[in-house]
């Protein structure tokens, strides 16, 4: 490690020697960028702020480091190439009606005599497949799931999952706008959904372009709102269900939404809102914190899916806006009759009935927390410099955090411009995600497949299937959560047919031109086994793209 | 000399032995010897972590406690004799119907429940909860390694290097568990068809030329030469003609085809003395079903699956012990979603080897509102690590100072009695 660490380094290693002088502002990133020399500083950049480098950009990026990190910070003012516009098909679920997407689901489901559990997995949420006893049947509902299709539900689910698993794999792959790429994946991480509960499965588009992608490089407040709003994080935590406590039968008059669920309090969404959403685990608030903040939250629901009970009728038409206004998303509806009138005590305050707004001053209250802005900038700094931060650096980020006021951009302007970014220790110390992995294999070979399915399936054999993390608090992006034995064959493996897809090519295979493009990333050790099996073209390409120097970040 | 068995029966037959053979691609590798085990069989553990809180009150239910059907009007299981009712295990307890595979484990006395436990811990996050049920350190969140690569380390002995280790532990799944984590070299077998399908990357030339750019003593060369290894040796194995090349990660569905094969690579390589698997999907705060339903549904998966690594195991099972655990149970009362909340005290079950079964141990501290934890949670009144320390004491014989080494900071022990 500490051989690689020193070549890797070459002649920048002395420059990168920074020390501790306490430089602050904006020339600090132009002075390490400088001092350094080589490609050393464009292929870390590449590599943590974006998915790393394609052919030719660290000659590009290491003309002026520090000025394509400003860019990157900038994104509005990166124009998409026309070849990658050309590809994406989100009109799925941009200027769309989920809800509409949500109903369509439902009725082929009911309709669908061969999958009846899936009908009522729709209505009490549940996964399809596990719901199955039978194991042939089970096999079968999870290969409907994704890939080939054949019933009528599986081509209605593909034809909303594959325009978004597009959406974000192209993006990641071509669009100049690196930063903003990573932090998609980052909010979508940290705000996590699981696209195979039930009806999810139509709305994991919709959710990443109204609740996420916009405020990507925003405000967190407006993060935290917009994906309070969503209907996919409603259904997903069991907030939509969510109700004043009451006795009854289950009614479809005057009673809850009228799907014929009893009506309740759920705390799922209320717990998972303060433990990962916001304040962290361990920050000040108590189970009885969970169960108020949870009656506060009863009411945020979605349109009702089936319109044929009374209380529908008092629902509103979805508005389809365009992304962009956290408090705006289509399909939210604040429904009075499950909100919870009485008063609350929270966090130590007393908090007065005020209906819809007493959620609104959660939000407020939980973004603009001390213990959410430690929380954030802990995560930011494993995510960007190491898997154990330095709780200096973790100190720092809170701080602008909350100095701006939540907004992301100077808060990653801090963190690229500290000490422990541009560490030597730092430099190449992440483990790549099997994510990261898989696209900077793909950009450094100069690819974007013509369709996403192989890259996918890729993700999901590697533990990592986008959008398929089952547990609220998404993915993990640490060495210990992702390196061991069969990762790392299945890795080798990728970059393997990677290379013979290559090798089969027109052009066929430029072993000499690809190591001379990635620099750095091609470690001695890597160059000398490329000698060693120049013979075999494919497979010296194989081992550039799975090496040390692409294991890590 | 007798001719070399091809059939299954006669591998499994002849793994039992101390034979070293090659013939063709099946090897059959011989147990490390080491001298605590040389007259009896090497004692194995498979520790089965279901994560997201099982509901126990659902699986082992306290028919007899009247606080059950008050609590849980719309998801109780009805009483033992009852139409879909349980089936019923003692005077207390009854077993969630969708569990009958593994009822003839209990009638044969090798099935032994451990209600009202878990961890002390009182938080209900999953993950701090399950980081230290797999840390076995709760409240502790700075103990840098898992349990079992702890105990991977104390049963390889002083002089274990990382020849010797290969293959003791086996990780099921693509992820590696915090319960594994730690300096201890550990295998990973695939889910789904992976495991059994020979990739790209498994052709020698392909591995040979990556095993000599990974070279190093760096812990990522060190991961990709074991992946090499152990990689050949399992597919040696379990290899299957099977072409497809279907790659998933663990899934309820298909766990019992994974645990099968995990039984089956078991029996024919003596040297897994420990193993891993998890199992997702127990969060059921809505709409959980009583005898039937979703989580009704997942039992049956879940029955199935165990029931089928165990007779996979073959004659391997006399020396293996199942350990089945989640990290908290869920609250006595159903919620307002006809679900349960994240709760304390849960069931715990032991299988196997020696295992003193056909009983529910544990004082059942009762449902009634003043015995709960916090007044809505089964209460606990046995430490999961008393049932672990049960098993590595009476199956591994490990020495008090070993103990401690597994499972550090235990001020109090109590023995359970989980081992005849």
């Amino acid at each position: 490690m500490m051989i690689r660490r020193r070549v890797v380094l070459g002649q920048g290693a002395a420059a990168l020697g920074l020390g501790t002088t306490a430089l602050l502002g904006p020339t600090r990133t132009a002075q390490a960028a400088s001092r350094a020399g080589g490609d050393v500083p464009a292929a870390h950049v590449l590599n943590r702020l974006g998915f790393g480098p394609r052919p030719g950009d660290l000659a590009t990026v290491g003309r002026d480091p520090s000025a394509w990190i400003d860019a990157q910070l900038k994104p509005s003012e990166l124009p998409l190439p026309a070849a990658l516009t050309a590809k994406l098909r989100e009109s799925q679920f941009v200027d769309a009606d989920p809800i509409a997407a949500v109903r369509e689901y439902v009725s082929i489901a009911a309709q669908n005599n061969l999958q009846p559990n899936v009908a009522r997995s729709m209505e009490v949420g549940g996964d399809a497949a596990s719901m199955q006893m039978n194991p042939a049947a089970a096999r079968q509902a999870q290969a409907g799931q994704g890939q080939q299709a054949a019933t009528p539900l599986g081509r209605l689910v593909r034809a909303h999952q594959l325009p978004a698993l597009e959406s974000r794999l192209f993006r990641a792959l071509e669009s100049p706008r690196q930063l903003e790429e990573v932090m998609v994946d980052f909010w979508f991480n940290h705000f996590n959904i699981y696209q195979n509960k039930a009806f999810t499965r139509v709305l994991v588009g919709h959710y990443e372009h109204y609740a996420i992608r916009p405020f990507a490089m925003g405000r967190f407040r407006d993060l935290l709102g917009a994906t309070a709003h969503h209907p996919a994080m409603l259904y997903y935590l069991d907030n939509w269900t969510s109700s004043v406590e009451r006795e009854g039968p289950r009614d479809g008059g005057g009673g809850g939404v009228g799907d014929g669920i009893r009506r309740g309090l759920n705390e799922n969404y209320a717990r998972e809102l303060m433990e990962l959403h916001t304040l962290g685990v361990d920050d000040g608030y108590t189970q009885a914190d969970v169960t108020q903040l949870a009656r506060m939250l009863t009411g945020w629901t979605l349109v009702p899916v089936r319109q044929r009970r009374a209380e529908a009728l008092l629902a509103p038409a979805v508005r389809v806006v365009p992304p962009g206004h956290p408090a705006d998303i289509p399909g939210f509806w604040f429904n009075p009759r499950q909100h919870d009138r009485g008063e609350k005590q929270w966090l130590g305050q007393r908090v007065a009935a005020r209906g819809q707004a007493e959620g609104d001053f959660a939000l407020d209250t939980l973004a603009a927390h001390p213990a959410t802005a430690r929380h954030i900038g802990f995560k930011l700094a494993q995510y960007f410099v190491s898997d154990r931060p330095d709780p200096a650096l973790v100190a720092r980020l809170a701080q602008v955090f909350k100095a701006e006021d939540g907004q992301i951009v100077p808060v990653l302007r801090a963190l690229f411009e500290s000490d422990a970014f541009w560490a030597p220790d730092s430099v190449g110390a992440k483990f790549k995600t099997p994510y990261h992995f898989a696209l900077s294999a793909l950009r450094a070979a100069g690819h974007s497949p013509a369709n996403v399915i192989a890259l996918s399936t890729q993700l999901a054999s590697q533990g990592m299937p986008l959008f398929g993390c089952q547990t609220p608090d998404g993915y993990k992006n640490t060495e210990a959560a992702w390196l061991n034995p069969d990762g790392m064959s299945k890795r080798i493996n990728f970059a393997t047919q990677l290379a013979q897809l290559f090798s089969r090519s027109r052009d066929g295979v430029d072993v000499d031109a690809l190591v001379a493009e990635l620099g750095p990333l091609v470690t001695p050790a890597t160059r000398r086994l490329v000698e060693q099996n120049r013979q075999d073209p494919s497979l010296a390409m194989a081992l550039v793209l799975a090496g040390p120097g692409m294991m890590r970040r | 000399m007798t001719p070399f068995p091809t059939s299954r029966r006669g591998l499994l037959k002849l793994a039992g032995t101390a034979a070293l053979t090659t013939l063709g691609g099946i090897r059959i590798a011989r147990a490390q010897p080491s001298s605590r085990y040389a007259t009896a069989a090497q004692p194995r553990l498979i520790v089965v972590m279901l994560r997201g809180a099982m509901d126990g009150l659902s699986l082992v239910v306290p028919y007899a406690d009247s606080a059950y059907y008050q609590d849980r009007a719309a998801i109780a299981l009805p009483r033992p004799g009852e139409a879909d009712g349980v089936l019923k295990l003692d005077a207390m307890f009854g077993l969630n119907p969708a569990f009958a595979p593994l009822l003839p484990h209990w009638e044969r006395r090798q099935l032994a429940f451990i209600h009202a436990s878990g961890s002390p811990d009182p938080t209900r996050s999953h993950f701090d909860a399950q980081d230290y049920m797999e840390s076995a350190t709760p409240g502790r969140k700075t103990t840098p390694d898992g349990w079992l690569n702890r105990l991977a380390t104390v049963l390889a002995g002083p002089g274990a290097t990382p020849a010797s280790q290969r293959l003791q532990a086996v990780n099921l799944g693509p992820t590696m568990p915090r319960i594994f984590s730690g300096p201890a070299a550990i295998a990973s077998l695939a889910g789904g068809r992976a495991a059994t399908t020979e990739s790209l990357a498994d052709q020698p030339r392909i591995a040979s030329a990556f095993t000599q750019l990974y070279a190093g003593d760096d812990k990522l060369s060190m991961t990709v030469r074991e992946a090499a290894a152990t990689r050949r040796e399992i597919l040696d194995n379990l290899m299957s003609d099977d072409p497809k090349a279907d790659q998933g990660a663990l899934s309820l569905a298909g766990l019992s085809r994974d645990t099968a094969r995990l039984g089956e690579l078991m029996a024919r390589d003596a040297r897994i003395c420990l193993a891993f698997v998890p199992v997702g999907g127990w969060d059921t705060h809505a709409n959980q079903g009583g005898a039937k339903g979703q989580l009704s549904n997942r039992f049956g998966l879940l029955a199935q699956a165990l029931d089928a690594l165990a007779t996979n195991l073959g004659e391997r099972m006399a020396d293996t012990n199942i350990l089945v655990m989640s990290e908290f149970g869920r609250t006595v009362r159903q919620n307002g979603t006809n679900g349960t909340d994240h709760g304390h005290g849960n069931v715990a079950w032991l299988m196997g080897a020696k295992v003193n079964g056909g009983k529910v141990h544990g004082r059942w501290p009762g449902l009634e509102t003043a015995a709960l934890n916090e007044n809505r949670d089964l209460a606990i009144t046995t430490d999961f690590r008393d049932i672990i320390a049960d098993v590595l004491e009476q199956r591994f014989k490990l020495a008090d100072s070993q103990l401690a080494t597994v499972l550090p900071g235990m001020t109090q022990r109590r023995r359970v009695g989980l081992i005849a």
